[in-house]
């Protein structure tokens, strides 16, 4: 029963999940310091050549997961010093660098165009244990990063709530006079947590490129999965356990269309479908971007905001 | 590739209209080749060619550079590539800029560029201008282009394309024997009868050697994203294909076959290392031979003005080389009908052809007319899925 399309198709999903996861965590991590890095596409792009590159180069996977996140965390660097060092206006920064890494990524790319990776993440294999009726392939039939990323989404979890380093960085996105009051420096936490969230969106694109995608052909390797990581941080509401469920959903949804046509489903239409993700990240951009929607979301209460101590 | 939706639309609206006025389009080239043998000197020749994407996409633009690599040697000239020209007024100052530089033939390798070719054609009367997957009569008032009648379309405008499809009913045989389930699956861009016309040539070809084998389409309104491909061709060999044929510029099914175990047949050039064990051949482009004639026919003073459709005939068309699972004797299966098209012998739409809903479309030993083709909006029985998308 285990070839079943609807089993099949929600083991695809956890597998899609795993970028959003990965990109969504990112951004959280970015986001509850204080800082809003929409330039999460640009940098995914920027990382995705960088780890095809780093592979095709070395002929290993694992250098490429590596460098791929290491150009993740370097591209979200620049964010922070503009929007930390500089305070410059965070929006127009992320936007910037969405269009930076679009077009270097484009550029380190004109080599590897029409080149395959030859190299493929493998899923692992728990011999019996993957025959298992249902969760033998949905949890027994993914690859080692997607278990990683799993891991490192509970892991954050606890290290949010339950560890004074996570408060000290949700208190760094809520309220930093306090955190500023108390002797701890807002700008190296905010530069530090926006630094490790693009090493795990590097990861996440890393991964795409790497896993599931296979080839590099421009912008449309990500193909506004970006976005979708920061909209699912709002649907989540900031938490990372949530971001599991959240990733899993969206990932369902972008694999959906094509089930629906492979079992002959017409009664809605797959456009209708593949839309749907993209509606859903419009609507949570356009409240993320606003001061008045953030509040209401329980975003960061200082998201997008430099932090000046003078004006306190 | 946009423009490559573009024109299959607008391929469908020609059909659909069935332009009397025009009815001798269809008629290869055949003036080409007649011409400029005789003298080897070609240094009165400037070619350029204007690419959509960069020869190194291993699909579209990469056939188009094997063409012009080989017209290069062949007749020791330099050709003048200009890459990534997105389609309208960027286009036409480009070619602008080409034809005012003295290149006197210019070969456009997109849909898009048709307006902005016939632009530069009429202002440049003395060079000569090539607009590949084109079709002149677009170009007139009634089809919504920029010229009143037919006549008036500058005559140094030739187009070219090529007819696909009787290499996609040879892939179609090599699919269909490397099927145990007879279950197809076919990850498709746009429901345009380019791309129509390519499923059902795949599927015919299968039924040849499977009667019952059927062949599922997934549309991913796309020509160019390997991840919705790659999703797509999943959700296919999920529903328990093992065979993935394809319309698509990327390899994401290759490589979605591949992980499965799936066999795969590819599309535009020869791409088996993309996924060595899936690989069984793929339907591609040889353009070579007609940028060759054309350079020569330009060299000896004549710019044909046709609009040329290519065949396995003439070698426009080609398949290529055999995945290692493709035993000898559907080799020389495919071999046999291969001759027998290439000397009109056998046309994959020969009917008796029935659509899905069981009418019968092309009658018993007919061959349908070109414009037929061009315009194909019905699947074959054996498809499944919708022609509407």
């Amino acid at each position: 029963m285990n070839d079943n399309i609807w089993i099949l198709t929600s083991a695809d999903s956890i597998a899609i999940a795993t970028t959003l996861i990965l990109a969504a965590l990112g951004a959280l991590f970015t986001e509850r310091s204080g800082v809003l890095n929409l330039g999460i596409e640009g940098v995914m792009l920027t990382s995705a050549i960088s780890a095809f590159l780093a592979a095709d180069a070395s002929g290993s996977i694992w250098l490429g997961l590596i460098i791929g996140s290491i150009v993740g965390a370097i591209m979200a660097a620049i964010h922070a010093v503009l929007s930390v060092v500089f305070r410059a206006n965070q929006i127009v920064a992320g936007l910037a660098l969405v269009i930076f890494g679009t077009g270097l990524a484009n550029f380190l790319g004109k080599p590897a165009e029409g080149k395959t990776v030859t190299t493929v993440i493998l899923p692992l294999s728990f011999g019996p244990l993957s025959d298992i009726p249902v969760i033998g392939p949905i949890v027994f039939g993914q690859d080692i990063v997607t278990y990683f990323a799993l891991f490192i989404a509970i892991v954050s979890s606890l290290f949010l709530f339950r560890t004074r380093p996570g408060l000290e960085l949700r208190a760094t996105g809520d309220d930093p006079a306090t955190v500023d009051a108390q002797g701890l420096s807002v700008a190296y936490i905010r530069i530090r947590y926006t630094f490790i969230g693009g090493l795990l969106v590097g990861l996440g694109g890393s991964w795409l490129m790497l896993a599931q995608s296979a080839a590099w052909h421009q912008a449309s390797t990500t193909n506004g999965l970006g976005w979708i990581a920061l909209a699912l941080v709002v649907f989540a509401g900031w938490r990372p356990n949530r971001i599991i469920f959240g990733a899993v959903l969206f990932g369902f949804t972008l694999q959906l269309p094509f089930t629906l046509q492979a079992e002959q489903i017409t009664i809605i239409p797959s456009a209708f479908m593949q839309m749907l993700p993209y509606l859903a990240t419009l609507i949570a951009l356009i409240a993320l971007s606003r001061p008045g929607g953030r509040n209401l979301l329980g975003a960061p209460k200082a998201l997008g905001t430099p932090f000046v101590r003078d004006e306190r | 590739m946009k423009m490559k939706h573009i024109k299959g639309f607008a391929l469908a609206a020609v059909a659909a209209m069935t332009l009397a006025a025009c009815g001798g389009s269809d008629d290869a080239a055949s003036d080409t080749t007649a011409a400029a043998e005789a003298g080897a000197d070609y240094s009165s020749l400037k070619v350029a060619v204007v690419y959509i994407g960069v020869p190194d996409d291993k699909g579209w633009t990469y056939q188009h550079e094997q063409g012009i690599l080989s017209l290069e040697s062949e007749l020791g000239i330099e050709v003048k590539r200009v890459e990534n020209v997105p389609e309208g007024d960027e286009a036409e100052a480009v070619m602008e800029e080409l034809a005012a530089g003295g290149y006197n033939l210019i070969f456009a390798t997109s849909f898009g560029y048709g307006t902005p070719m016939a632009r530069v054609a009429t202002k440049h009367p003395e060079g000569c201008f090539q607009w590949a997957t084109g079709a002149k009569f677009l170009l007139t008032a009634e089809m919504g282009g920029e010229y009143a009648t037919f006549g008036d379309i500058p005559a140094n405008l030739g187009t070219y394309f090529g007819a696909a499809e009787e290499a996609r009913y040879l892939s179609g045989i090599a699919a269909g024997k490397a099927s145990p389930t007879g279950k197809l699956g076919y990850v498709a861009a746009f429901p345009i009868p380019e791309v129509i016309r390519g499923i059902n040539a795949f599927t015919l070809g299968a039924q040849s050697v499977n009667p019952d084998a059927t062949v599922q389409v997934s549309w991913t309104k796309t020509w160019f994203d390997p991840t919705i491909e790659k999703e797509a061709s999943e959700s296919l060999l999920d529903a328990g294909v093992d065979v993935l044929g394809m319309h698509q510029d990327t390899t994401a099914a290759g490589v979605a076959a591949e992980a499965r175990g799936a066999k795969w047949v590819g599309y535009n050039s020869d791409v088996k290392e993309a996924a060595p064990a899936a690989w069984l051949t793929a339907p591609t482009w040889n353009w070579g031979p007609f940028y060759v004639q054309t350079a020569k026919a330009v060299a000896g003073g004549t710019c044909p003005s046709d609009e040329y459709y290519g065949s396995m005939a003439d070698g426009m068309v080609t398949l290529a080389s055999f995945g290692d699972s493709v035993d000898a004797d559907t080799q020389a299966l495919i071999a046999e009908k291969a001759a027998a098209i290439i000397d009109g012998s056998f046309a994959p739409f020969t009917g008796p052809v029935t659509d899905q809903d069981g009418n019968e479309v092309v009658a018993a030993d007919v061959r349908p007319e070109l414009l037929d083709l061009l315009g194909m909006s019905y699947f074959v029985k054996g498809v499944i899925g919708s022609p509407k998308g």
